[in-house]
Formats: C-alpha cells, structure tokens, sequence
C-alpha cells in the first residue's frame, strides 16, 4: 500500500482514476485529529455558508450602528426619532427593475420607520448586536459550568457524582422557558448582559451530563492510568489528557445550546420577561411591533428574517461540527457519483490501454 | 423491579422538594405583589399597603409560607387539595387547573400524534434516500422549521391563515400559477420520494403532478373549499385508498389475503354509511359515544381479516383493523363537514370560519357535530405552529435513528437472506428504529400537558401555559408554584416512563436495581 502525503486541498483530490477507496485512505493519511476534523468539517458545505454568514452578521451589525461610545457608519441610532419619509414610514429600500421594483436603490430608511419615525434598520441593527451578545454569553456561561460540573462528576465518582448529578436533574425537570421567565422577571430589566449571564445559569445541564458520560468512559482508558502512574495530578489530568479528548462533544453541544439560547432569548423577549423597552433585541422588536402587522409589516418581517437566518446558520454549523467530530458518519457518494466515476476509470483506462499500443 | 422503581421515585419526590423549595424563595423575590398600588395617589395608601400585606401574609417569612404552602399540596394525599388562591382574581387554583388542564390537552393530542406520524414517515423516507436531492430538501425544510420562531410563525399564521383565507372564501380568485407551482412541487416530492430509476422518476413526477393538478383544480373550480364536504363516492375513494396504503406498509401488497381483508374492511364500512347517517341523525352523540363506535369499527376490521383464515391471520387482522381506523375518521369527518354550510351561515361566525382567538366561539348554540367543528376551526391554526415545530425534531430524531440501524450488520443478513425490501425496511429496520424515539415521544406528550406557552398565548388559548404567563404577569405566587408542581411531576413521570420504555422495547437493556 503506497502513502500518500496529502497536499493543499485540491491538489490531490483532482487526479482522474483513482477509485474512491483510496481517496477516503489520502483522507485519512498522516493528519492528526484537529485536520481531520477540520477537512471534514470545510467540506461540508451548509455549516461552511452558516458559519461566513453569522460572521458577516455579526460583522454588519456591529459596525453599523456602533458599540457603546464608538460610532457606526450608519446615520440614525435605534432610539430618536426622526421625520418619516414614506406614507406610514414604509421602506425606502427598493427592488432592482429586472426584480419587478422600481430600480434598486437603499434610501433614508431601508427597512422603514416605526409609528413615531424610528429608523428600523438602526433597531433591528441594535437587536441582532444584543442577541447575538446573549447567545455568545449563554453559550460560554453554559460550556464553562456544563464541563466543570460534568467533568468533576465522571472524573471524581461517588458521592460527588451523586449531588452534582441531583443537581443536575433538578435543573433538566422544569422547562429552561418557565425557568427562564422566571430568571428573566428577576433580572430581565436590569440590563441585557445580566440576563445573559441568569440564561447561562439554566442551559449547562445537557451539557454536564454528555461531559460526564465521556469522562466516565475515559477515565478507565490506558492513557489516563499512564499519567496517574508517572503522577500526574487530578487537575493536570483532566486539563491535559481528558478534556481534548472530549473536545468533539463539548462543542458540538455548545454549538447546539447557542441555538437554543438565541430561541430562548428571543421567546423569553417576545413574552415580555428577557430584554424589556427601551433596550431592544430581535423577540422584543417582534413583541412591541406585532399589533401593527396590518399596518407596517416590515417592522415583523425584517427581526423576525433575522432571528430565523441565525438560528438556521447555527443549527447548520452545528450540525457540521457533529459530522465532523463523528468517526461512523462516513460520506458514501451517491450511486450516481459512483457510477460517473467508473466510467471515468474506464476511460481512462482505455485511453492508457490506447496510448499504450499506439507507442 | 420494583426496588428500583421505588428507590427512583424516592429521590425524585426529594428533588421536586428542593426545587420547588428554592422556586418559591425566587419567585418570592422575582413578584412584586404592589405593582399596582406604587402609582396610586389615594390618601389611604398605607392602609392599602397594609391590607394588601395581610391579605398576601406577607408579614411572615418566606420560609414559613413555603411550609405553608407545602401543606396545603400535602393535603391533595388525603382529598383535600389546597394550592392556595390567584389573589388578584380570587380564585381557587385548583379550579383554575381544571379548565386549564383540559383546554391543554384538547390543544396538544392531535398536534402531537399529526406531527409523530408524519415526522417519523418523512425521516424514514429521507433515511432511505439519504444523500439525494430529496435527502437535502427535507434537511433543509426541517431546520428551517426548527429555527422558526414560533410566535413570528403564529403571528403570520393569524394574518394569512385566517384573515387572508377569509377573506379568499368570501371572494375566491384563482391564481392559476400558484397552482401549477403547487402541482410541480407535489410531484417533485413524490418523484424523490419514491427514487427509483429515470424511467420510474418521470412516470412518477409526470403522474403526481398531473393528479396534484387536477384535484387542486377540482376544488377551486367546484366551489369545495366554500362548503366542502365528503360525501359517500368520497369516502369510497380516499377509504379504498387507505386500504391500499396501509397494505402496503403493514403486509406488502403481494399478500393477496391482508388486501382482500382491506377491502372487504371498506365495502363493509361504506354498506354501514347510511345507516351511521340515520344513528347521527336520530341520536345525540358524544364523546364514549364516539369511542365506544370506533372501538366497534376495530373489531369488525380485525374480524374480517380472522375471518379470511390463511397462514397469518393476524397480518390480516392487523391490517383490516387499520382500515377499520382510518375509514372511521374519514366517516367522521364526513359528518361534521356537513355542517359547515349551516355553521359558516350563523350570525356568530359571520362566514369567517377560521378563528383566531380562543378554544370556541362564545355563546354559540350547538349540538355535538357543529360543536366539534367549531373546536376544529379553533384549533386549526395552533394546531399547525404546534406541529411545524415538533414535526421537524420528529424528523430528524427518526431520520438519524433509522440511519444508524439500518448501518447494523443484522440488517445486511436480512437482505442476503432474501427478504424483500419492505419486509427489512419495516420489520428490522423501521421498528429498531423507533426505540430511541420512543423514549423521546414519552417524554415529549407528558410534558406537553405543561402547555406551549407562546402558542397559547398568542392564539388565546386559556391552557396551563397561558395560565403561567398570565399569573406571571399578574403577580400572582400560588397559580405559578402549582403550575411548576405539576409540570415537574410529569416530567418526573416522562422520564421513570420513557426508561421503563427503552427497557422493554430493548432486550439488551436490562435494568438492575
């Protein structure tokens, strides 16, 4: 069997007639466990466009309406009002003429204005920026106690496993919705951030008990008992030997308790306990602004496409990062596939078998 | 067994003990119990201030009222359930869960089961033809579900759902591209579905697109959708169609004798059509009613196909009780359609049938059919945000689930022992398949009984989630505690049961106690 030291993608990969077989072994050959992941993880397309496009979000979003004191270059902010354009302060923004519109332009207010001529980009702008700072804040509140409790649980045993596993339970029994408007009534008008931090407090359980399960399993592995052996302490082992190699789990779940947490903020917000007037974020846009849909349904469509394109780039992101952490998933072309590429293979080989009697 | 089950019970009870221990202390922190006498200017605002702390006890620590509290729901033991008052009403909770309860249910029963069965047939097609165009449609479709919001999708329901469609049946205009974009797609999905060759691909997509065409066509041209209706040549037709269907998934149609029992099933069901009419008539039905003739139409179905004897009679027997089942709804739904006309023509609903607020149409004078048909025009919009949402998460659980078994060597050694496809598919396959989800199902219909708390609240629905909202907002303590009692009880019971499940679908987990 021949080594093949893979090259930068697309080298490699072209090579007419070699079968599928030995394109899985180039896979496979000579990279460690981060490339693998990585490889598998860029080829799969739908994670790859989610996660461009929440970085492109994200990067609009904060640049153009600004954080805190630093200014954006967008010219109104989401709270003062201004002299409305349009009848009923409909957007300004306009299709391209193929499109059925009236040539494209943006204008004063692309996604219009509100009842007392807010301007609604800047607003859904400062609502995606709040959100998607909740979700971020959920998400690593969340990892850090998941994988703190469920690492001492599995690494530890005994009694500690039982009252940290109690805990647990306890906070799986109620729904995180009721536990969250609950939090969110305590906390939701204080500030965005607080919030943040009481909904990170109720999303780790998941996590804590996949992380325990895997450390339960490896814990009893050859290479844990070879640091114990040469003393290595607790911390060092879990830190050095057990935590990378729970690293597949530990993300793919905080990929998915993001999405969770950025539904959660946004219902919590709609419902009236999460970020309250005149804070915004995308469910509270959708809350104050469900009454007018008759009226100015820009104002509910424009947070509500947000809301729905970021949780659909992190479910997609998520689910990349499982396939590719995944050994068993295993990409098998189609039949399709198969089939064009034998007959590649036999044209090729008829084409050497060709050559090969014309010389 | 039953040591274990005890002993899980045991730590469970402690767990609701301190959760509902420390949910007290948070709300009591969390509620404002003055939040409207802070505005007030009233000269006597200290008396009211006063009275307001009497009424509420709150002069007493909060550990105290916990204790309190946790007497009274020590009561529910021995018959004298007291779970305290909703203070701003004055009412009792435990006559406020009644309605709730039961409103709940009715909302969450047939949005459950619609999105179950259409979830796991969708995952299982979308297993079976993983990695083609239809594959990706449906992945695709069910995390653009799942990221839904789903109080933007119940807004947008409201608007076009209901005052839009109105609106359509009032005045109904035909947008024949709308249509002939529905008819492409329906046989587009019926094409990936069904895969095959390129021959069998075209026939498919030619022949589904042409019915698809047709049937839309038919309503919108007949005036169906402005009363519609089933009659008896429609029972025939969508029964008859049923007994095929379900043949064809319970016994394969090569099994002359489950068909036979199929169709007999249905011939027997249409003979009993007139005179289910003339029952419907004569007698007021109810609810047992109801059951009690659905249970008869199972036996004679299971009957038909004893009676047909052969190698397996109970392959006969299951399918003919399905039909049986399935033919029993189409009946039934025959019989509340006739009611539209005279429904959609009372003052109250003013030929706009679809509602949008409420479980039913205030002081509506009804006998039991245009009663269900109203509850059905109520639930319909709720019905579907329930299931877009649910349906999706069905469909990916079941959809991973089947990959992963029909991966397993036994499968392999089913198909090199020659069974047909449909027999590895459905028997090895599909039910293996359903263990996981199972547990998934017994922990999703119980806890469903704690509401869907946005749908609820948008469409109006005075369920146990609206209640939790409601009294959330109202500042009220006791109403929330014993909607948190209860919905922890049942998630309890979810989990003991969805275990209790796994272990008897699965004969390699073994439970030790």
């Amino acid at each position: 069997m021949t080594t093949f030291i893979p090259g930068p993608r697309g080298q490699g990969a072209e090579q007419p007639g070699d079968s599928q077989d030995s394109i899985e072994t180039k896979d496979i050959a000579g990279l460690s466990q981060g490339q693998i992941v990585l490889r598998r993880f860029l080829r799969h397309k739908g994670a790859l466009v989610g996660l461009i496009t929440i970085a492109c979000i994200a990067l609009f979003c904060y640049s153009a309406v600004g954080v805190g004191p630093i200014p954006g270059w967008w010219q109104y902010n989401h709270y003062s009002s201004n002299p409305v354009l349009n009848p009923q302060g409909a957007p300004t923004m306009s299709l391209p003429a193929w499109l059925g519109g009236d040539g494209f332009a943006i204008g004063q207010h692309p996604f219009g204005q509100d009842d007392i001529g807010r301007d609604n980009f800047a607003r859904v702008m400062k609502g995606t920026q709040i959100s998607l700072m909740v979700m971020v804040v959920i998400g690593v509140v969340g990892l850090v106690i998941g994988s703190v409790i469920g690492a001492l649980a599995g690494f530890y045993r005994g009694w500690l496993d039982n009252v940290l596993m109690r805990i647990t339970d306890g906070f799986i029994i109620l729904p995180t919705l009721v536990v969250g408007a609950i939090l969110g009534k305590m906390v939701g008008g204080a500030s965005a951030i607080a919030l943040a931090l009481a909904l990170g407090l109720i999303l780790w359980p998941t996590l804590a008990r996949l992380v325990r399960g895997e450390f339960l399993g490896l814990r009893e592995r050859e290479f844990v008992d070879a640091a114990r052996v040469t003393g290595a302490s607790d911390l060092r082992i879990m830190l050095k030997h057990m935590f990378p190699n729970s690293m597949g789990v530990i993300i793919v779940n905080t990929s998915l308790l993001m999405a969770q947490a950025i539904v959660l903020e946004t219902a919590l917000s709609f419902l009236g306990f999460g970020i309250t007037s005149p804070d915004v974020s995308l469910g509270q846009l959708i809350n104050e602004y469900q009454s007018s849909f008759a009226t100015r349904p820009w104002l509910f469509w424009w947070p509500g496409l947000f809301i729905i394109v970021i949780a659909l780039c992190i479910n997609f992101v998520g689910d990349g990062l499982r396939d590719a952490f995944d050994p068993r998933q295993k990409r098998v072309p189609s039949k399709r596939v198969m089939d064009r590429a034998a007959r590649r293979n036999a044209k090729t080989a008829g084409d050497a078998a060709g050559k090969g009697a014309a010389s | 067994m039953i040591r274990f089950i005890l002993r899980r019970m045991l730590a469970s009870a402690a767990i609701l003990l301190v959760l509902t221990f420390a949910v007290y202390h948070l709300l009591d922190f969390a509620m404002d119990y003055f939040f409207d006498l802070r505005a007030s200017t009233s000269p006597n605002i200290d008396q009211l201030f006063e009275s307001r702390r009497r009424l509420l006890n709150l002069d007493t620590p909060v550990t105290l009222r916990y204790f309190d509290w946790l007497a009274g729901v020590g009561g529910c033991f021995i018959g004298q359930c007291d779970l305290g008052t909703a203070w701003v009403s004055g009412q009792e909770v435990t006559s406020q869960l009644q309605g709730a309860i039961a409103n709940t249910v009715k909302l969450v029963t047939a949005a459950t089961l619609i999105s179950i069965v259409m979830g796991v047939l969708i995952g299982v097609i979308s297993a079976l033809r993983q990695y083609t165009g239809f594959d990706y449609v449906i992945t695709f479709v069910s995390f653009l579900l799942y990221s839904l919001p789903v109080f933007w999708v119940a807004v947008l329901l409201k608007q076009y759902g209901a005052i839009e469609f109105n609106n359509f049946l009032n005045n109904p205009v035909v947008s024949w591209p709308v249509v002939i974009v529905f008819a492409v797609i329906a046989g587009l999905f019926w094409m990936g579905a069904i895969g095959g060759d390129a021959r069998r691909r075209v026939i498919v997509f030619a022949s589904a697109t042409v019915v698809t065409f047709a049937v839309t066509a038919y309503v919108l041209l007949t005036g169906w959708l402005e009363s519609p209706r089933i009659g008896l040549i429609g029972t025939a037709l969508v029964s008859a169609g049923f007994a095929v269907a379900v043949t064809f998934a319970s016994t394969g149609l090569r099994n002359r004798r489950a068909l036979a029992a199929a169709l007999i099933t249905v011939v027997v069901g249409l003979l009993l059509y007139m005179p289910l009419q003339n029952l419907f008539y004569y007698v007021e039905m109810n609810i047992p009613a109801m059951l009690g003739l659905l249970l008869i139409a199972l036996v004679i179905g299971a009957a038909i196909g004893i009676a047909l004897r052969g190698p397996d009679r109970s392959a006969s027997a299951r399918t003919g009780a399905l039909t049986a089942l399935l033919m029993s709804i189409v009946v039934f739904c025959d019989r509340v359609l006739q009611e539209w006309d005279r429904y959609v023509a009372m003052p109250q609903i003013n030929n706009r049938p679809i509602a949008t607020i409420g479980a039913a149409t205030p002081n509506l004078q009804a006998d039991f059919w245009m009663g269900m048909l109203d509850s059905f025009t109520h639930l319909l919009l709720p019905s579907i945000a329930l299931i877009l949402i649910s349906f999706a998460l069905y469909t990916r659980y079941e959809r991973a689930s089947m990959l992963e078994v029909m991966n397993q060597d036994y499968i392999r050694t089913a198909r090199a022992k020659g069974l047909t496809e449909r027999t590895v598919v459905m028997r090895h396959g599909l039910r293996n398949a359903l263990i996981p989800v199972t547990s998934v199902m017994a922990v999703d219909i119980v806890t469903l009984i704690g509401g869907a708390v946005i749908t609820e609240t948008i469409f109006g629905w005075s369920g146990m989630g609206k209640l939790f909202i409601d009294s959330m907002n109202r500042n009220e303590l006791d109403p929330v505690m014993a909607y948190i009692l209860i919905t922890g009880l049942l998630a309890i019971a979810a989990t003991l049961l969805a275990d209790f499940l796994y272990g008897l679908l699965d004969p390699r987990i073994r439970v030790t106690s």
